[in-house]
């Protein structure tokens, strides 16, 4: 897999890591146990467009976001850290 | 019909034509009392230990693909139980003891080799960790001994122990209940012995939906080959549980990777032991057959290919090269990935769900095929009865809730 990092253009898989599933809202800290746990730890894991955060560690080390397929391993859309996830597909 | 030395003479007789499918293919029946979603070992484990341990036997397997061509196919075959916590050491050596009766319960050879597992020492870091880890397992009344750098060379002299190693060694420990069983003999042995007490596989069933109640419980599952009618749900579909965990409307602490693993050209009988090095990431056994069996690490992105990245490749073949220097002149032969449920804790989850019928064996992550046993054991259970297993207690989906984790990092083997 080959990743575009916005800033310094198409790069090997192994320059980069994976930050995971990205826009998970923070709840408030008088949130209930179940809506932290569920912050905390549960996700879709979706079989297909997952919205993801990337850093580019042992290039600029910069992060980003990306929408990828996670069966094709397709990437669909690269867009800065703080945008709202973008309409793909 | 009986696996025996008698009947295999009694066969030559015939041209050993009159062996007999080792389980049907039957037309799915409109209803059961429970459907296992999922055609590994865990599933068909399950329904095994439901029509033996509590004779429910109106039962159905519904395999997407073909039998064990998930993960039971995919993984290293390596059979352990060495843990740190009391709960994963009960729930994981309980899985090796059914293992060590199983080819004679099931009449089908597993070829279960207890050739001993031997984690290797880096730094003084890992020794202190190693025998704080061996203190542990005895605690747990799990076999263990520490090795010296000394008594690591003798077992296993292909071990790079120069001066000039790039990973030195100065110790480790070994399991030597530890050791390897042919995966797809583990799940074909369930699958015959549950069909042989009567449960249905049905392959090639894919299930794309669920019918609930009023109450939001489940009435049914919609599949490839029509509408089942069903009481429970058990799910066993490691890295898809959270597609179908989705499908039936809950969500799961899951997140599915690709595990990568392969194996070399056979060679001769060179290493009989399993030998696991957690500080680089090799994992190295010898098959039955001759290959040299490379694991495993994942590619640390979400992801459900069943191939893994070149990336990967190349850093497994790096640390086990560097361990094993003689190994590098083999070719490598295939390489392969199969899709795992991590979880936070790197522990299962085995128990009900947020819907009422629907029962999941999961979380497992890169650590199932050891666990199938168990697995089965613990789902049927709460299928059957409605009520946890003991051992299954700790192990439940709640615990994401109540921050009651059992962080059980020797559960992945590798660090990651």
């Amino acid at each position: 897999m080959r990743l575009n990092c916005p800033y310094c253009g198409a790069r090997d898989e192994n320059e980069f890591v994976c930050g995971g599933t990205s826009h998970i809202a923070r709840p408030a800290l008088e949130a209930s146990d179940l809506t932290w746990g569920e912050y905390l730890f549960f996700r879709d894991n979706p079989k297909g467009l997952h919205y993801e955060r990337w850093r580019h560690t042992y290039g600029c080390g910069q992060w980003f976001n990306v929408v990828r397929h996670t069966l094709t391993h397709e990437v669909l859309a690269v867009y800065p850290m703080t945008a709202p996830p973008p309409q793909v597909g | 019909m009986r696996y025996s030395a008698l009947a295999l003479l009694r066969g030559a007789l015939t041209g050993q034509r009159s062996w007999s499918p080792a389980w049907r293919s039957p037309e799915p029946k409109a209803a059961y009392d429970v459907v296992v979603i999922g055609g590994g070992g865990h599933g068909l484990a399950t329904a095994y230990y439901l029509a033996k341990n509590h004779g429910v036997r109106n039962v159905a397997v519904l395999e997407r693909g073909w039998l064990g061509g998930g993960n039971t196919g995919r993984n290293t075959t390596i059979v352990r139980s060495n843990y740190l916590y009391p709960e994963s050491a009960r729930l994981y050596d309980f899985s090796l003891k059914l293992y060590e009766g199983l080819s004679r319960e099931l009449n089908f050879n597993l070829m279960l080799s207890q050739r001993g597992l031997i984690d290797l020492a880096h730094s003084r870091h890992d020794l202190d960790a190693m025998a704080r880890w061996v203190n542990a397992m005895h605690m747990n009344g799990v076999d263990a001994e520490l090795l010296s750098r000394e008594e690591v060379a003798e077992r296993v002299p292909l071990i790079e122990m120069s001066p000039q190693a790039r990973f030195p060694v100065l110790g480790g420990f070994l399991q030597p209940r530890a050791g390897t069983a042919r995966h797809d003999a583990v799940a074909w042995g369930y699958a015959r012995a549950a069909d042989a007490l009567g449960i249905d596989i049905l392959q090639n069933c894919e299930v794309t939906g669920f019918t609930k109640d009023g109450a939001g419980g489940v009435r049914a599952v919609q599949t490839s080959r029509g509408r089942i009618a069903c009481e429970r749900v058990g799910i066993a579909a490691a890295g898809h549980s959270s597609v179908l965990a989705a499908l039936a409307g809950f969500r799961l602490p899951v997140t599915s990777y690709a595990l990568q693993a392969m194996v070399t050209e056979p060679v001769k009988p060179a290493l009989d032991t399993v030998v696991l090095s957690p500080g680089t990431g090799a994992y190295v056994s010898q098959s039955d057959k001759g290959e040299m069996v490379l694991g495993a690490a994942l590619d640390l992105f979400p992801s459900y290919a069943q191939r893994g990245s070149f990336a990967l490749t190349q850093s497994i073949l790096a640390a086990t090269l560097a361990i094993f220097p003689a190994f590098s002149r083999l070719r490598l032969l295939r390489q392969w990935a199969g899709v795992v449920d991590v979880v936070h804790d790197s522990s299962p989850i085995i128990g009900p769900t947020p819907v009422p019928g629907v029962y999941i064996d999961c979380g497992w992550g890169t650590g199932g095929f050891k666990g199938i046993p168990v697995g089965g054991w613990t789902l049927a259970h709460v299928l059957a009865t409605g009520a946890s297993h003991e051992l299954a207690e700790p192990f439940q989906l709640e615990r994401f809730i109540s921050g009651r984790l059992i962080d059980e990092a020797a559960a992945s083997g590798i660090a990651h």
